[in-house]
This record gives C-alpha cells, structure tokens and sequence, in this order.
C-alpha cells in the first residue's frame, strides 16, 4: 500500500513538473471551452445584409426598423440595380441582400399581397438558410401585425418553443462534447504516453525486475490521471456556467460519478494502447488518430448522427464518447434523473470492462 | 551451488530469424565478479533480460540462487538487482526522489539498507536536491547503482553500466563493484570495454550470441598459443598494407599507435624476419618488438578462428 502511494506521489511529480503535460491538462480545456464557445459557433450574429429599398413607403420603413433592431444584422440601406448585387456578393461581405420592389407598398395595401426578394449567399449554405429563417419571420411578424384588428385571414400559426434552450444557446450542445473530447484527449494520450516513456527510458524493465505487482503499476498509473481528470471536470463545469451561461438543470453528483466512468473506459484505453506501442510518438499517434477523430465525428456533437450513412452509424456505436455525450446532455441540459439513463450507462460499463480486461490482462510481465 | 546457472539457452528475436543468443551455458560462483565481454549485438542484453526474468529463452533452462528464472520469477524478483543498459532513472526527480521511490518499490527504506549503499551514496549526497537529469553521467551511474542496490540483492547485474562513462568515473565504478564483491554479493556485469575485462575475476568473451571462451583474465591472456608483435612506422598506413602483402603473416591489425601481428610458422626469428622486410621496404622510424597479448588480442584471435571455420 506503501508502494502505491510513493508510486502515486512520483506520477503526480511527472505532471506536475512537466509544462508540457500541464499545458495539455489544464490549457487545453480552456482553449477548447473558448474556442468553440466564441470562436466556433454556429449561430448567425452580426451578418451584413443590404436592403435594397425600392418602394420607400411607411410600410418597408416599418420593417426595416425591426430588422435594424434584431442582433442578428448588420443592415445597410441603398438601393442596387442587378449587377450592383452580384458585385456586392462578389466582395464576400454581404451574406443576403433584400431588395422591396417599387410597388411593394402599394400592392400591400391594395392587393392585400405583395413580394420580395431575398438573395443570400449559398456558398454556406447553413449560415443562408438561418438568414432567410430570420428575415421571413421578421415579415411574417410585421404581416401578423397588420392583421391584427382587422378580418384575419383563418391560417395556422405555429407557436414555437425551443424545448431546453428557449434562447438557442449553441454552447450548450457542444459543451457535453468538448467535456468528452478532453477526457479522451488527456486521459487516453497522457496515460498511455507515460507508461510508454517508462518503456522508453528503462526504468519499465525495473519496475518489471521489483517485487511490486505489475498490474499495480497500471493502477499508479491510472489514479493520478482520474484525479486530474475530475479536477478538470470541475474546472470546464465552472467555466461553462461562468463564462458560457450554462445551467446544470440535474444532479450534479450523477454528472460526477458518469464521468468518473467514463473516465475509467478512457483510461482503459490509454493503457491499451501502451501496451502496443513502444515509443511516445506511436503512442501519441495511436491515441490522436484512434480516438479523438471518432469523438469529434462519430459522438454527434459536431454532426448529426442521423444524417450518417447507416454504415457509420453502426460504427458510432462502438465509440465511447458517444453514449457518455447522450448521458452528459440528458443529465446537464435537460436534468434529466438516472433512470432514463441507465441504457447508456450500461454500455459505458460493458464497454469498460471489456476495455479494461484486456488492457490487464495483455500487459506484459516480462518484457515479449 | 552456483549463483547462477545458463544451461543450453537460446533465445532468438523476429520469429527464429535472429539469433541473439546461441546455446549458452555458463556458471557463476557464489560472491563472484563475472564479465560478459563482447561488442554490441554480441547477446550480453539478452542473457540478462533472462536472467532477471524479463525474457522467456526459446531452448535451455536458467536459474539464479538455485530458482528457476521461468518457474519462480517472482521470488527471482525479489532478490536480484537489475541496472539495465538504457536505464536512465527517472530524469526529473531529485537524487533523493529517486533513491526513495525505488526503495520503497522494493519494499525497503534508505534508513534500513544504508550501510549497503553508504560508500556510494556519500558521493552523490551533496546533490540529493538535484533532479537526476542534470547530474554528469558519472553521477548517474552511481545513483542508478544505488537504486539497484537499495534492497540489499543477492545477486546483481549490470548490464553495460560504464558504456557513455568517462574514464576516471569508470575505474571509481569499478573499485566500487570490488568494495560490493567484498560485501558477498554476487556480481554479473556487461561491457564492450577490454580494458575492463581485467578487473573481472572470472569472463566469458561473447561474440554474435556464443561464448568463445570462459576464464579468468590472466588465464585468457596466458592461453594466447603464438608470439604476438607489434610494430610502427612513420606511415603506418602503408606499414598495414605491406604486412598484410607478405605470406608468413598470419593476423595483423591496428591497436592503437602500434600493428600487432602474428605469425603463421611462429619461429623464434620472425621478429628479424619482419624487421629486415619493413626495412626492404623502404620504412622510416620503423619499430619492431615482442609483447605480452592483451585480452582483446585473444578476441580477436578467437573471432578470426570462428569466422574461418564458419565461412
């Protein structure tokens, strides 16, 4: 027990005295918090749109006035003829132009029924779509309005409600991700590179010659890792609420002791993957290219997983981070209580034990 | 009993396509400084590695202390002290760090076992605070010295531990193994260096994984069958060439500032022989005398023999 402790303290001067390894476990989160908090998001905010105003009448005045007032534009007013557009477009500032015809006020009020146009820059695609969404609603509110008092028309008027995230807050969806991003990053690479460097130094075949149980060189090996780890987790929890205006909405004790599992299947990993490869780059390399592409592509944060090819979503299955991203979403954002995440917690752990049974029991006693 | 027993063990690397070691078998005495003497690649790394229970052997069985290295590895492990070729020890841990973790992996404490260590561990005291990676390589080798030693070991094998060393830290390493030796601790040490094989009580000259010969050094040097030269010149170069053009040379190679040569007939007027033919050619500064072999004469003497019988 001694010898675990003294083995645990060395691990824990190995970090802690390398900046490297410090930087990874402690800036990466940051970076990554950061990152795809402000840098990465997807939500449209401040896109420039020129309206082209060819009717000028109380009615395009009104509605540019709402458009000005929504965050979501930057709106610049003057009028372009056809090739004014095309070279607006051209300059790749300009995401959408609206242009209101010269009668569009005239026929408003006398047809009951006029037209615009909106042309948007579908080079990227996502980003025209979400325009047009906002600018159409902006027009239908303002004809909902002009209907109002007056005979309205009978029609079907959605009432929408974005259920979890009623101000659509982006960071919430990736938050869960990025949380099982660091974890396979820190725990997988970092394990596995410093029971590696062991090998690369020598020191394993010592460790091997002592009288202390090589599987108890994993497990020193391993604690310092899920402590750090956890401490990390607390840190991106604080940082999300802090900076990124996350609510938990559950428990923050199951929160805790999923990640704990979900840590351990990651460690798992990186202890498998050192006891194949002989050198810290082929460590590294093993863990980068086998587990952090599938978590960032396969765990569907990033990209639904039910736009996939059905052959990829199979795969997804087998990826860790998957279930624990269902689980972290279920339980932070929608508060959501163990019982209707057992399923996936219950893969988690068969995939742990899988995981974890042979990572041990291919560990080499000797040294082939 | 002897400490330690190889008995026919072969082991080789790459599914039988590499032959590391070839049918050993070897004894080590109780309380002896053994020396596994050959260069790189010659299988000094993988006698230890089976030997310290790291490698399984192909064919042949081994034991240290009378246990058997497959068999009971575990206890094997308990009383062995190993200082791997590489080892390097934990190079951003303190001196102290170091020493205190590998006495605790052993199961022992510096206080406990420090009368073994004493005599080492006085040098590197001053620097106990200092991280291992930036103590001089000397330095190094005492503390990895003091890490395998920490635990009190029955037997102790130092695989390479003067390779990178200078060579005023090599002869305090090796007045040290001595002072061990006194302590009755059996010990069983690699190197590549010939010079070193002299301060060994008994060594076997290893070369591509089989033992040429096993013996005690003076034993070794006395065996040596012929007369042995050596010669200069002031173009030595050329000196080389022409010996090697004239029939009666058996071997000649250089050793330092000097040839040392053989002789195929080995006749007591060779030297003169040698003498008139380097003169015949037209040699300045020329030198000729007889000298005692030096064990690396017999290594190279015995390497020749293998390759002709061989090839």
């Amino acid at each position: 027990m001694k010898q675990l402790l003294v083995f645990i303290r060395k691990e824990f001067y190995h970090v802690f005295r390398d900046r490297r390894t410090l930087l990874i476990m402690f800036g990466l989160p940051v970076a990554q918090i950061l990152l795809f908090g402000y840098a990465l998001t997807s939500e449209v905010k401040n896109a420039h749109i020129i309206i082209s105003d060819q009717s000028m009448d109380a009615n395009t005045t009104k509605i540019i006035h709402k458009i000005q007032s929504s965050s979501y534009f930057i709106t610049e007013v003057k009028s372009l003829a056809g090739e004014e557009i095309d070279a607006a477009f051209r300059k790749g500032v300009v995401r959408a132009v609206l242009i209101f015809p010269p009668q569009f006020g005239e026929d408003l009020q006398h047809k009951g029924k006029a037209n615009v146009q909106i042309v948007a820059d579908g080079a990227d695609p996502n980003t025209a779509k979400t325009i047009i969404n906002y600018l159409t609603a902006i027009l239908g509110d303002y004809q909902q309005s002009l209907a109002d008092g007056a005979s309205a028309p009978p029609g079907i008027v959605p009432e929408l409600r974005m259920l979890y995230n009623p101000e659509g807050n982006g960071s919430l969806n990736f938050i869960p991700g990025v949380i099982a991003l660091i974890f396979m990053i820190v725990c997988s690479t970092l394990t596995s590179v410093s029971i590696v460097r062991e090998k690369e130094l020598g020191t394993m075949e010592i460790l091997l010659v002592s009288p202390f149980h090589p599987i108890m060189v994993l497990i020193a090996k391993a604690i310092p890792f899920l402590v750090l780890s956890l401490v990390n987790f607390t840190f991106i929890l604080v940082l999300s609420v802090g900076f990124l205006d996350i609510a938990i909405k559950g428990s923050i004790l199951l929160l805790f002791a999923e990640s704990t599992l979900f840590i351990i299947t990651c460690l798992s990993v990186g202890l498998l993957i050192s006891n194949i490869a002989n050198s810290q780059q082929a460590a590294m390399l093993i863990s980068m290219m086998g587990m952090m592409l599938p978590t960032l592509l396969l765990t569907g944060f990033m990209y639904p997983l039910d736009n996939m090819p059905y052959i990829l979503q199979l795969i997804s299955n087998v990826v860790p981070a998957r279930w624990y991203y269902l689980i972290v979403k279920a339980v932070m954002l929608k508060g959501l209580g163990f019982s209707y995440i057992w399923k996936e917690t219950l893969v988690l752990v068969g995939m742990t034990t899988v995981l974890l049974s042979l990572a041990l029991l291919k560990f080499k006693t000797r040294l082939s | 009993m002897n400490s330690v027993i190889l008995e026919g063990i072969t082991k080789t690397y790459d599914d039988g396509n590499v032959m590391a070691v070839d049918n050993v078998s070897l004894q080590v005495k109780p309380g002896e400084l053994f020396g596994l003497i050959g260069p790189d690649g010659a299988g000094k790394t993988s006698i230890f590695r089976i030997l310290t229970t790291l490698l399984l052997a192909d064919k042949g069985t081994a034991s240290v202390q009378g246990l058997d290295v497959v068999k009971d590895y575990r206890k094997i492990r308990n009383m062995i002290g190993y200082m791997p070729g590489k080892f390097s020890l934990y190079q951003d841990l303190t001196v102290k760090e170091n020493l205190t973790f590998f006495a605790t992996l052993f199961g022992t404490t510096i206080a406990e076992n420090y009368e073994v260590i004493k005599d080492i561990y006085d040098q590197i005291k001053p620097f106990n605070d200092r991280r291992a990676g930036k103590l001089s390589g000397g330095m190094k080798q005492k503390l990895a010295l003091c890490c395998a030693l920490i635990h009190k070991p029955e037997v102790l094998f130092l695989d390479e531990p003067t390779t990178g060393v200078d060579v005023v830290s090599r002869r305090e390493f090796w007045d040290i193994l001595n002072q061990l030796k006194a302590q009755g601790i059996t010990i069983m040490v690699s190197t590549p260096y010939m010079d070193e094989a002299i301060l060994c009580e008994r060594i076997a000259l290893m070369q591509e994984g089989s033992i040429m010969q096993v013996d005690t050094p003076q034993q070794i040097i006395r065996s040596y069958p012929v007369r042995l030269y050596a010669a200069k010149a002031d173009n030595i170069y050329k000196l080389v060439q022409d010996f090697r053009m004239l029939d009666a040379v058996s071997s000649c190679y250089a050793f330092g500032e000097y040839l040392h040569l053989t002789m195929k007939a080995d006749k007591p007027g060779d030297i003169d022989a040698l003498r008139e033919y380097g003169i015949s050619h037209g040699h300045q500064g020329l030198e000729v005398k007889e000298i005692e072999p030096g064990i690396e004469d017999t290594f190279i003497r015995l390497m020749n023999r293998k390759a002709q019988t061989n090839g």
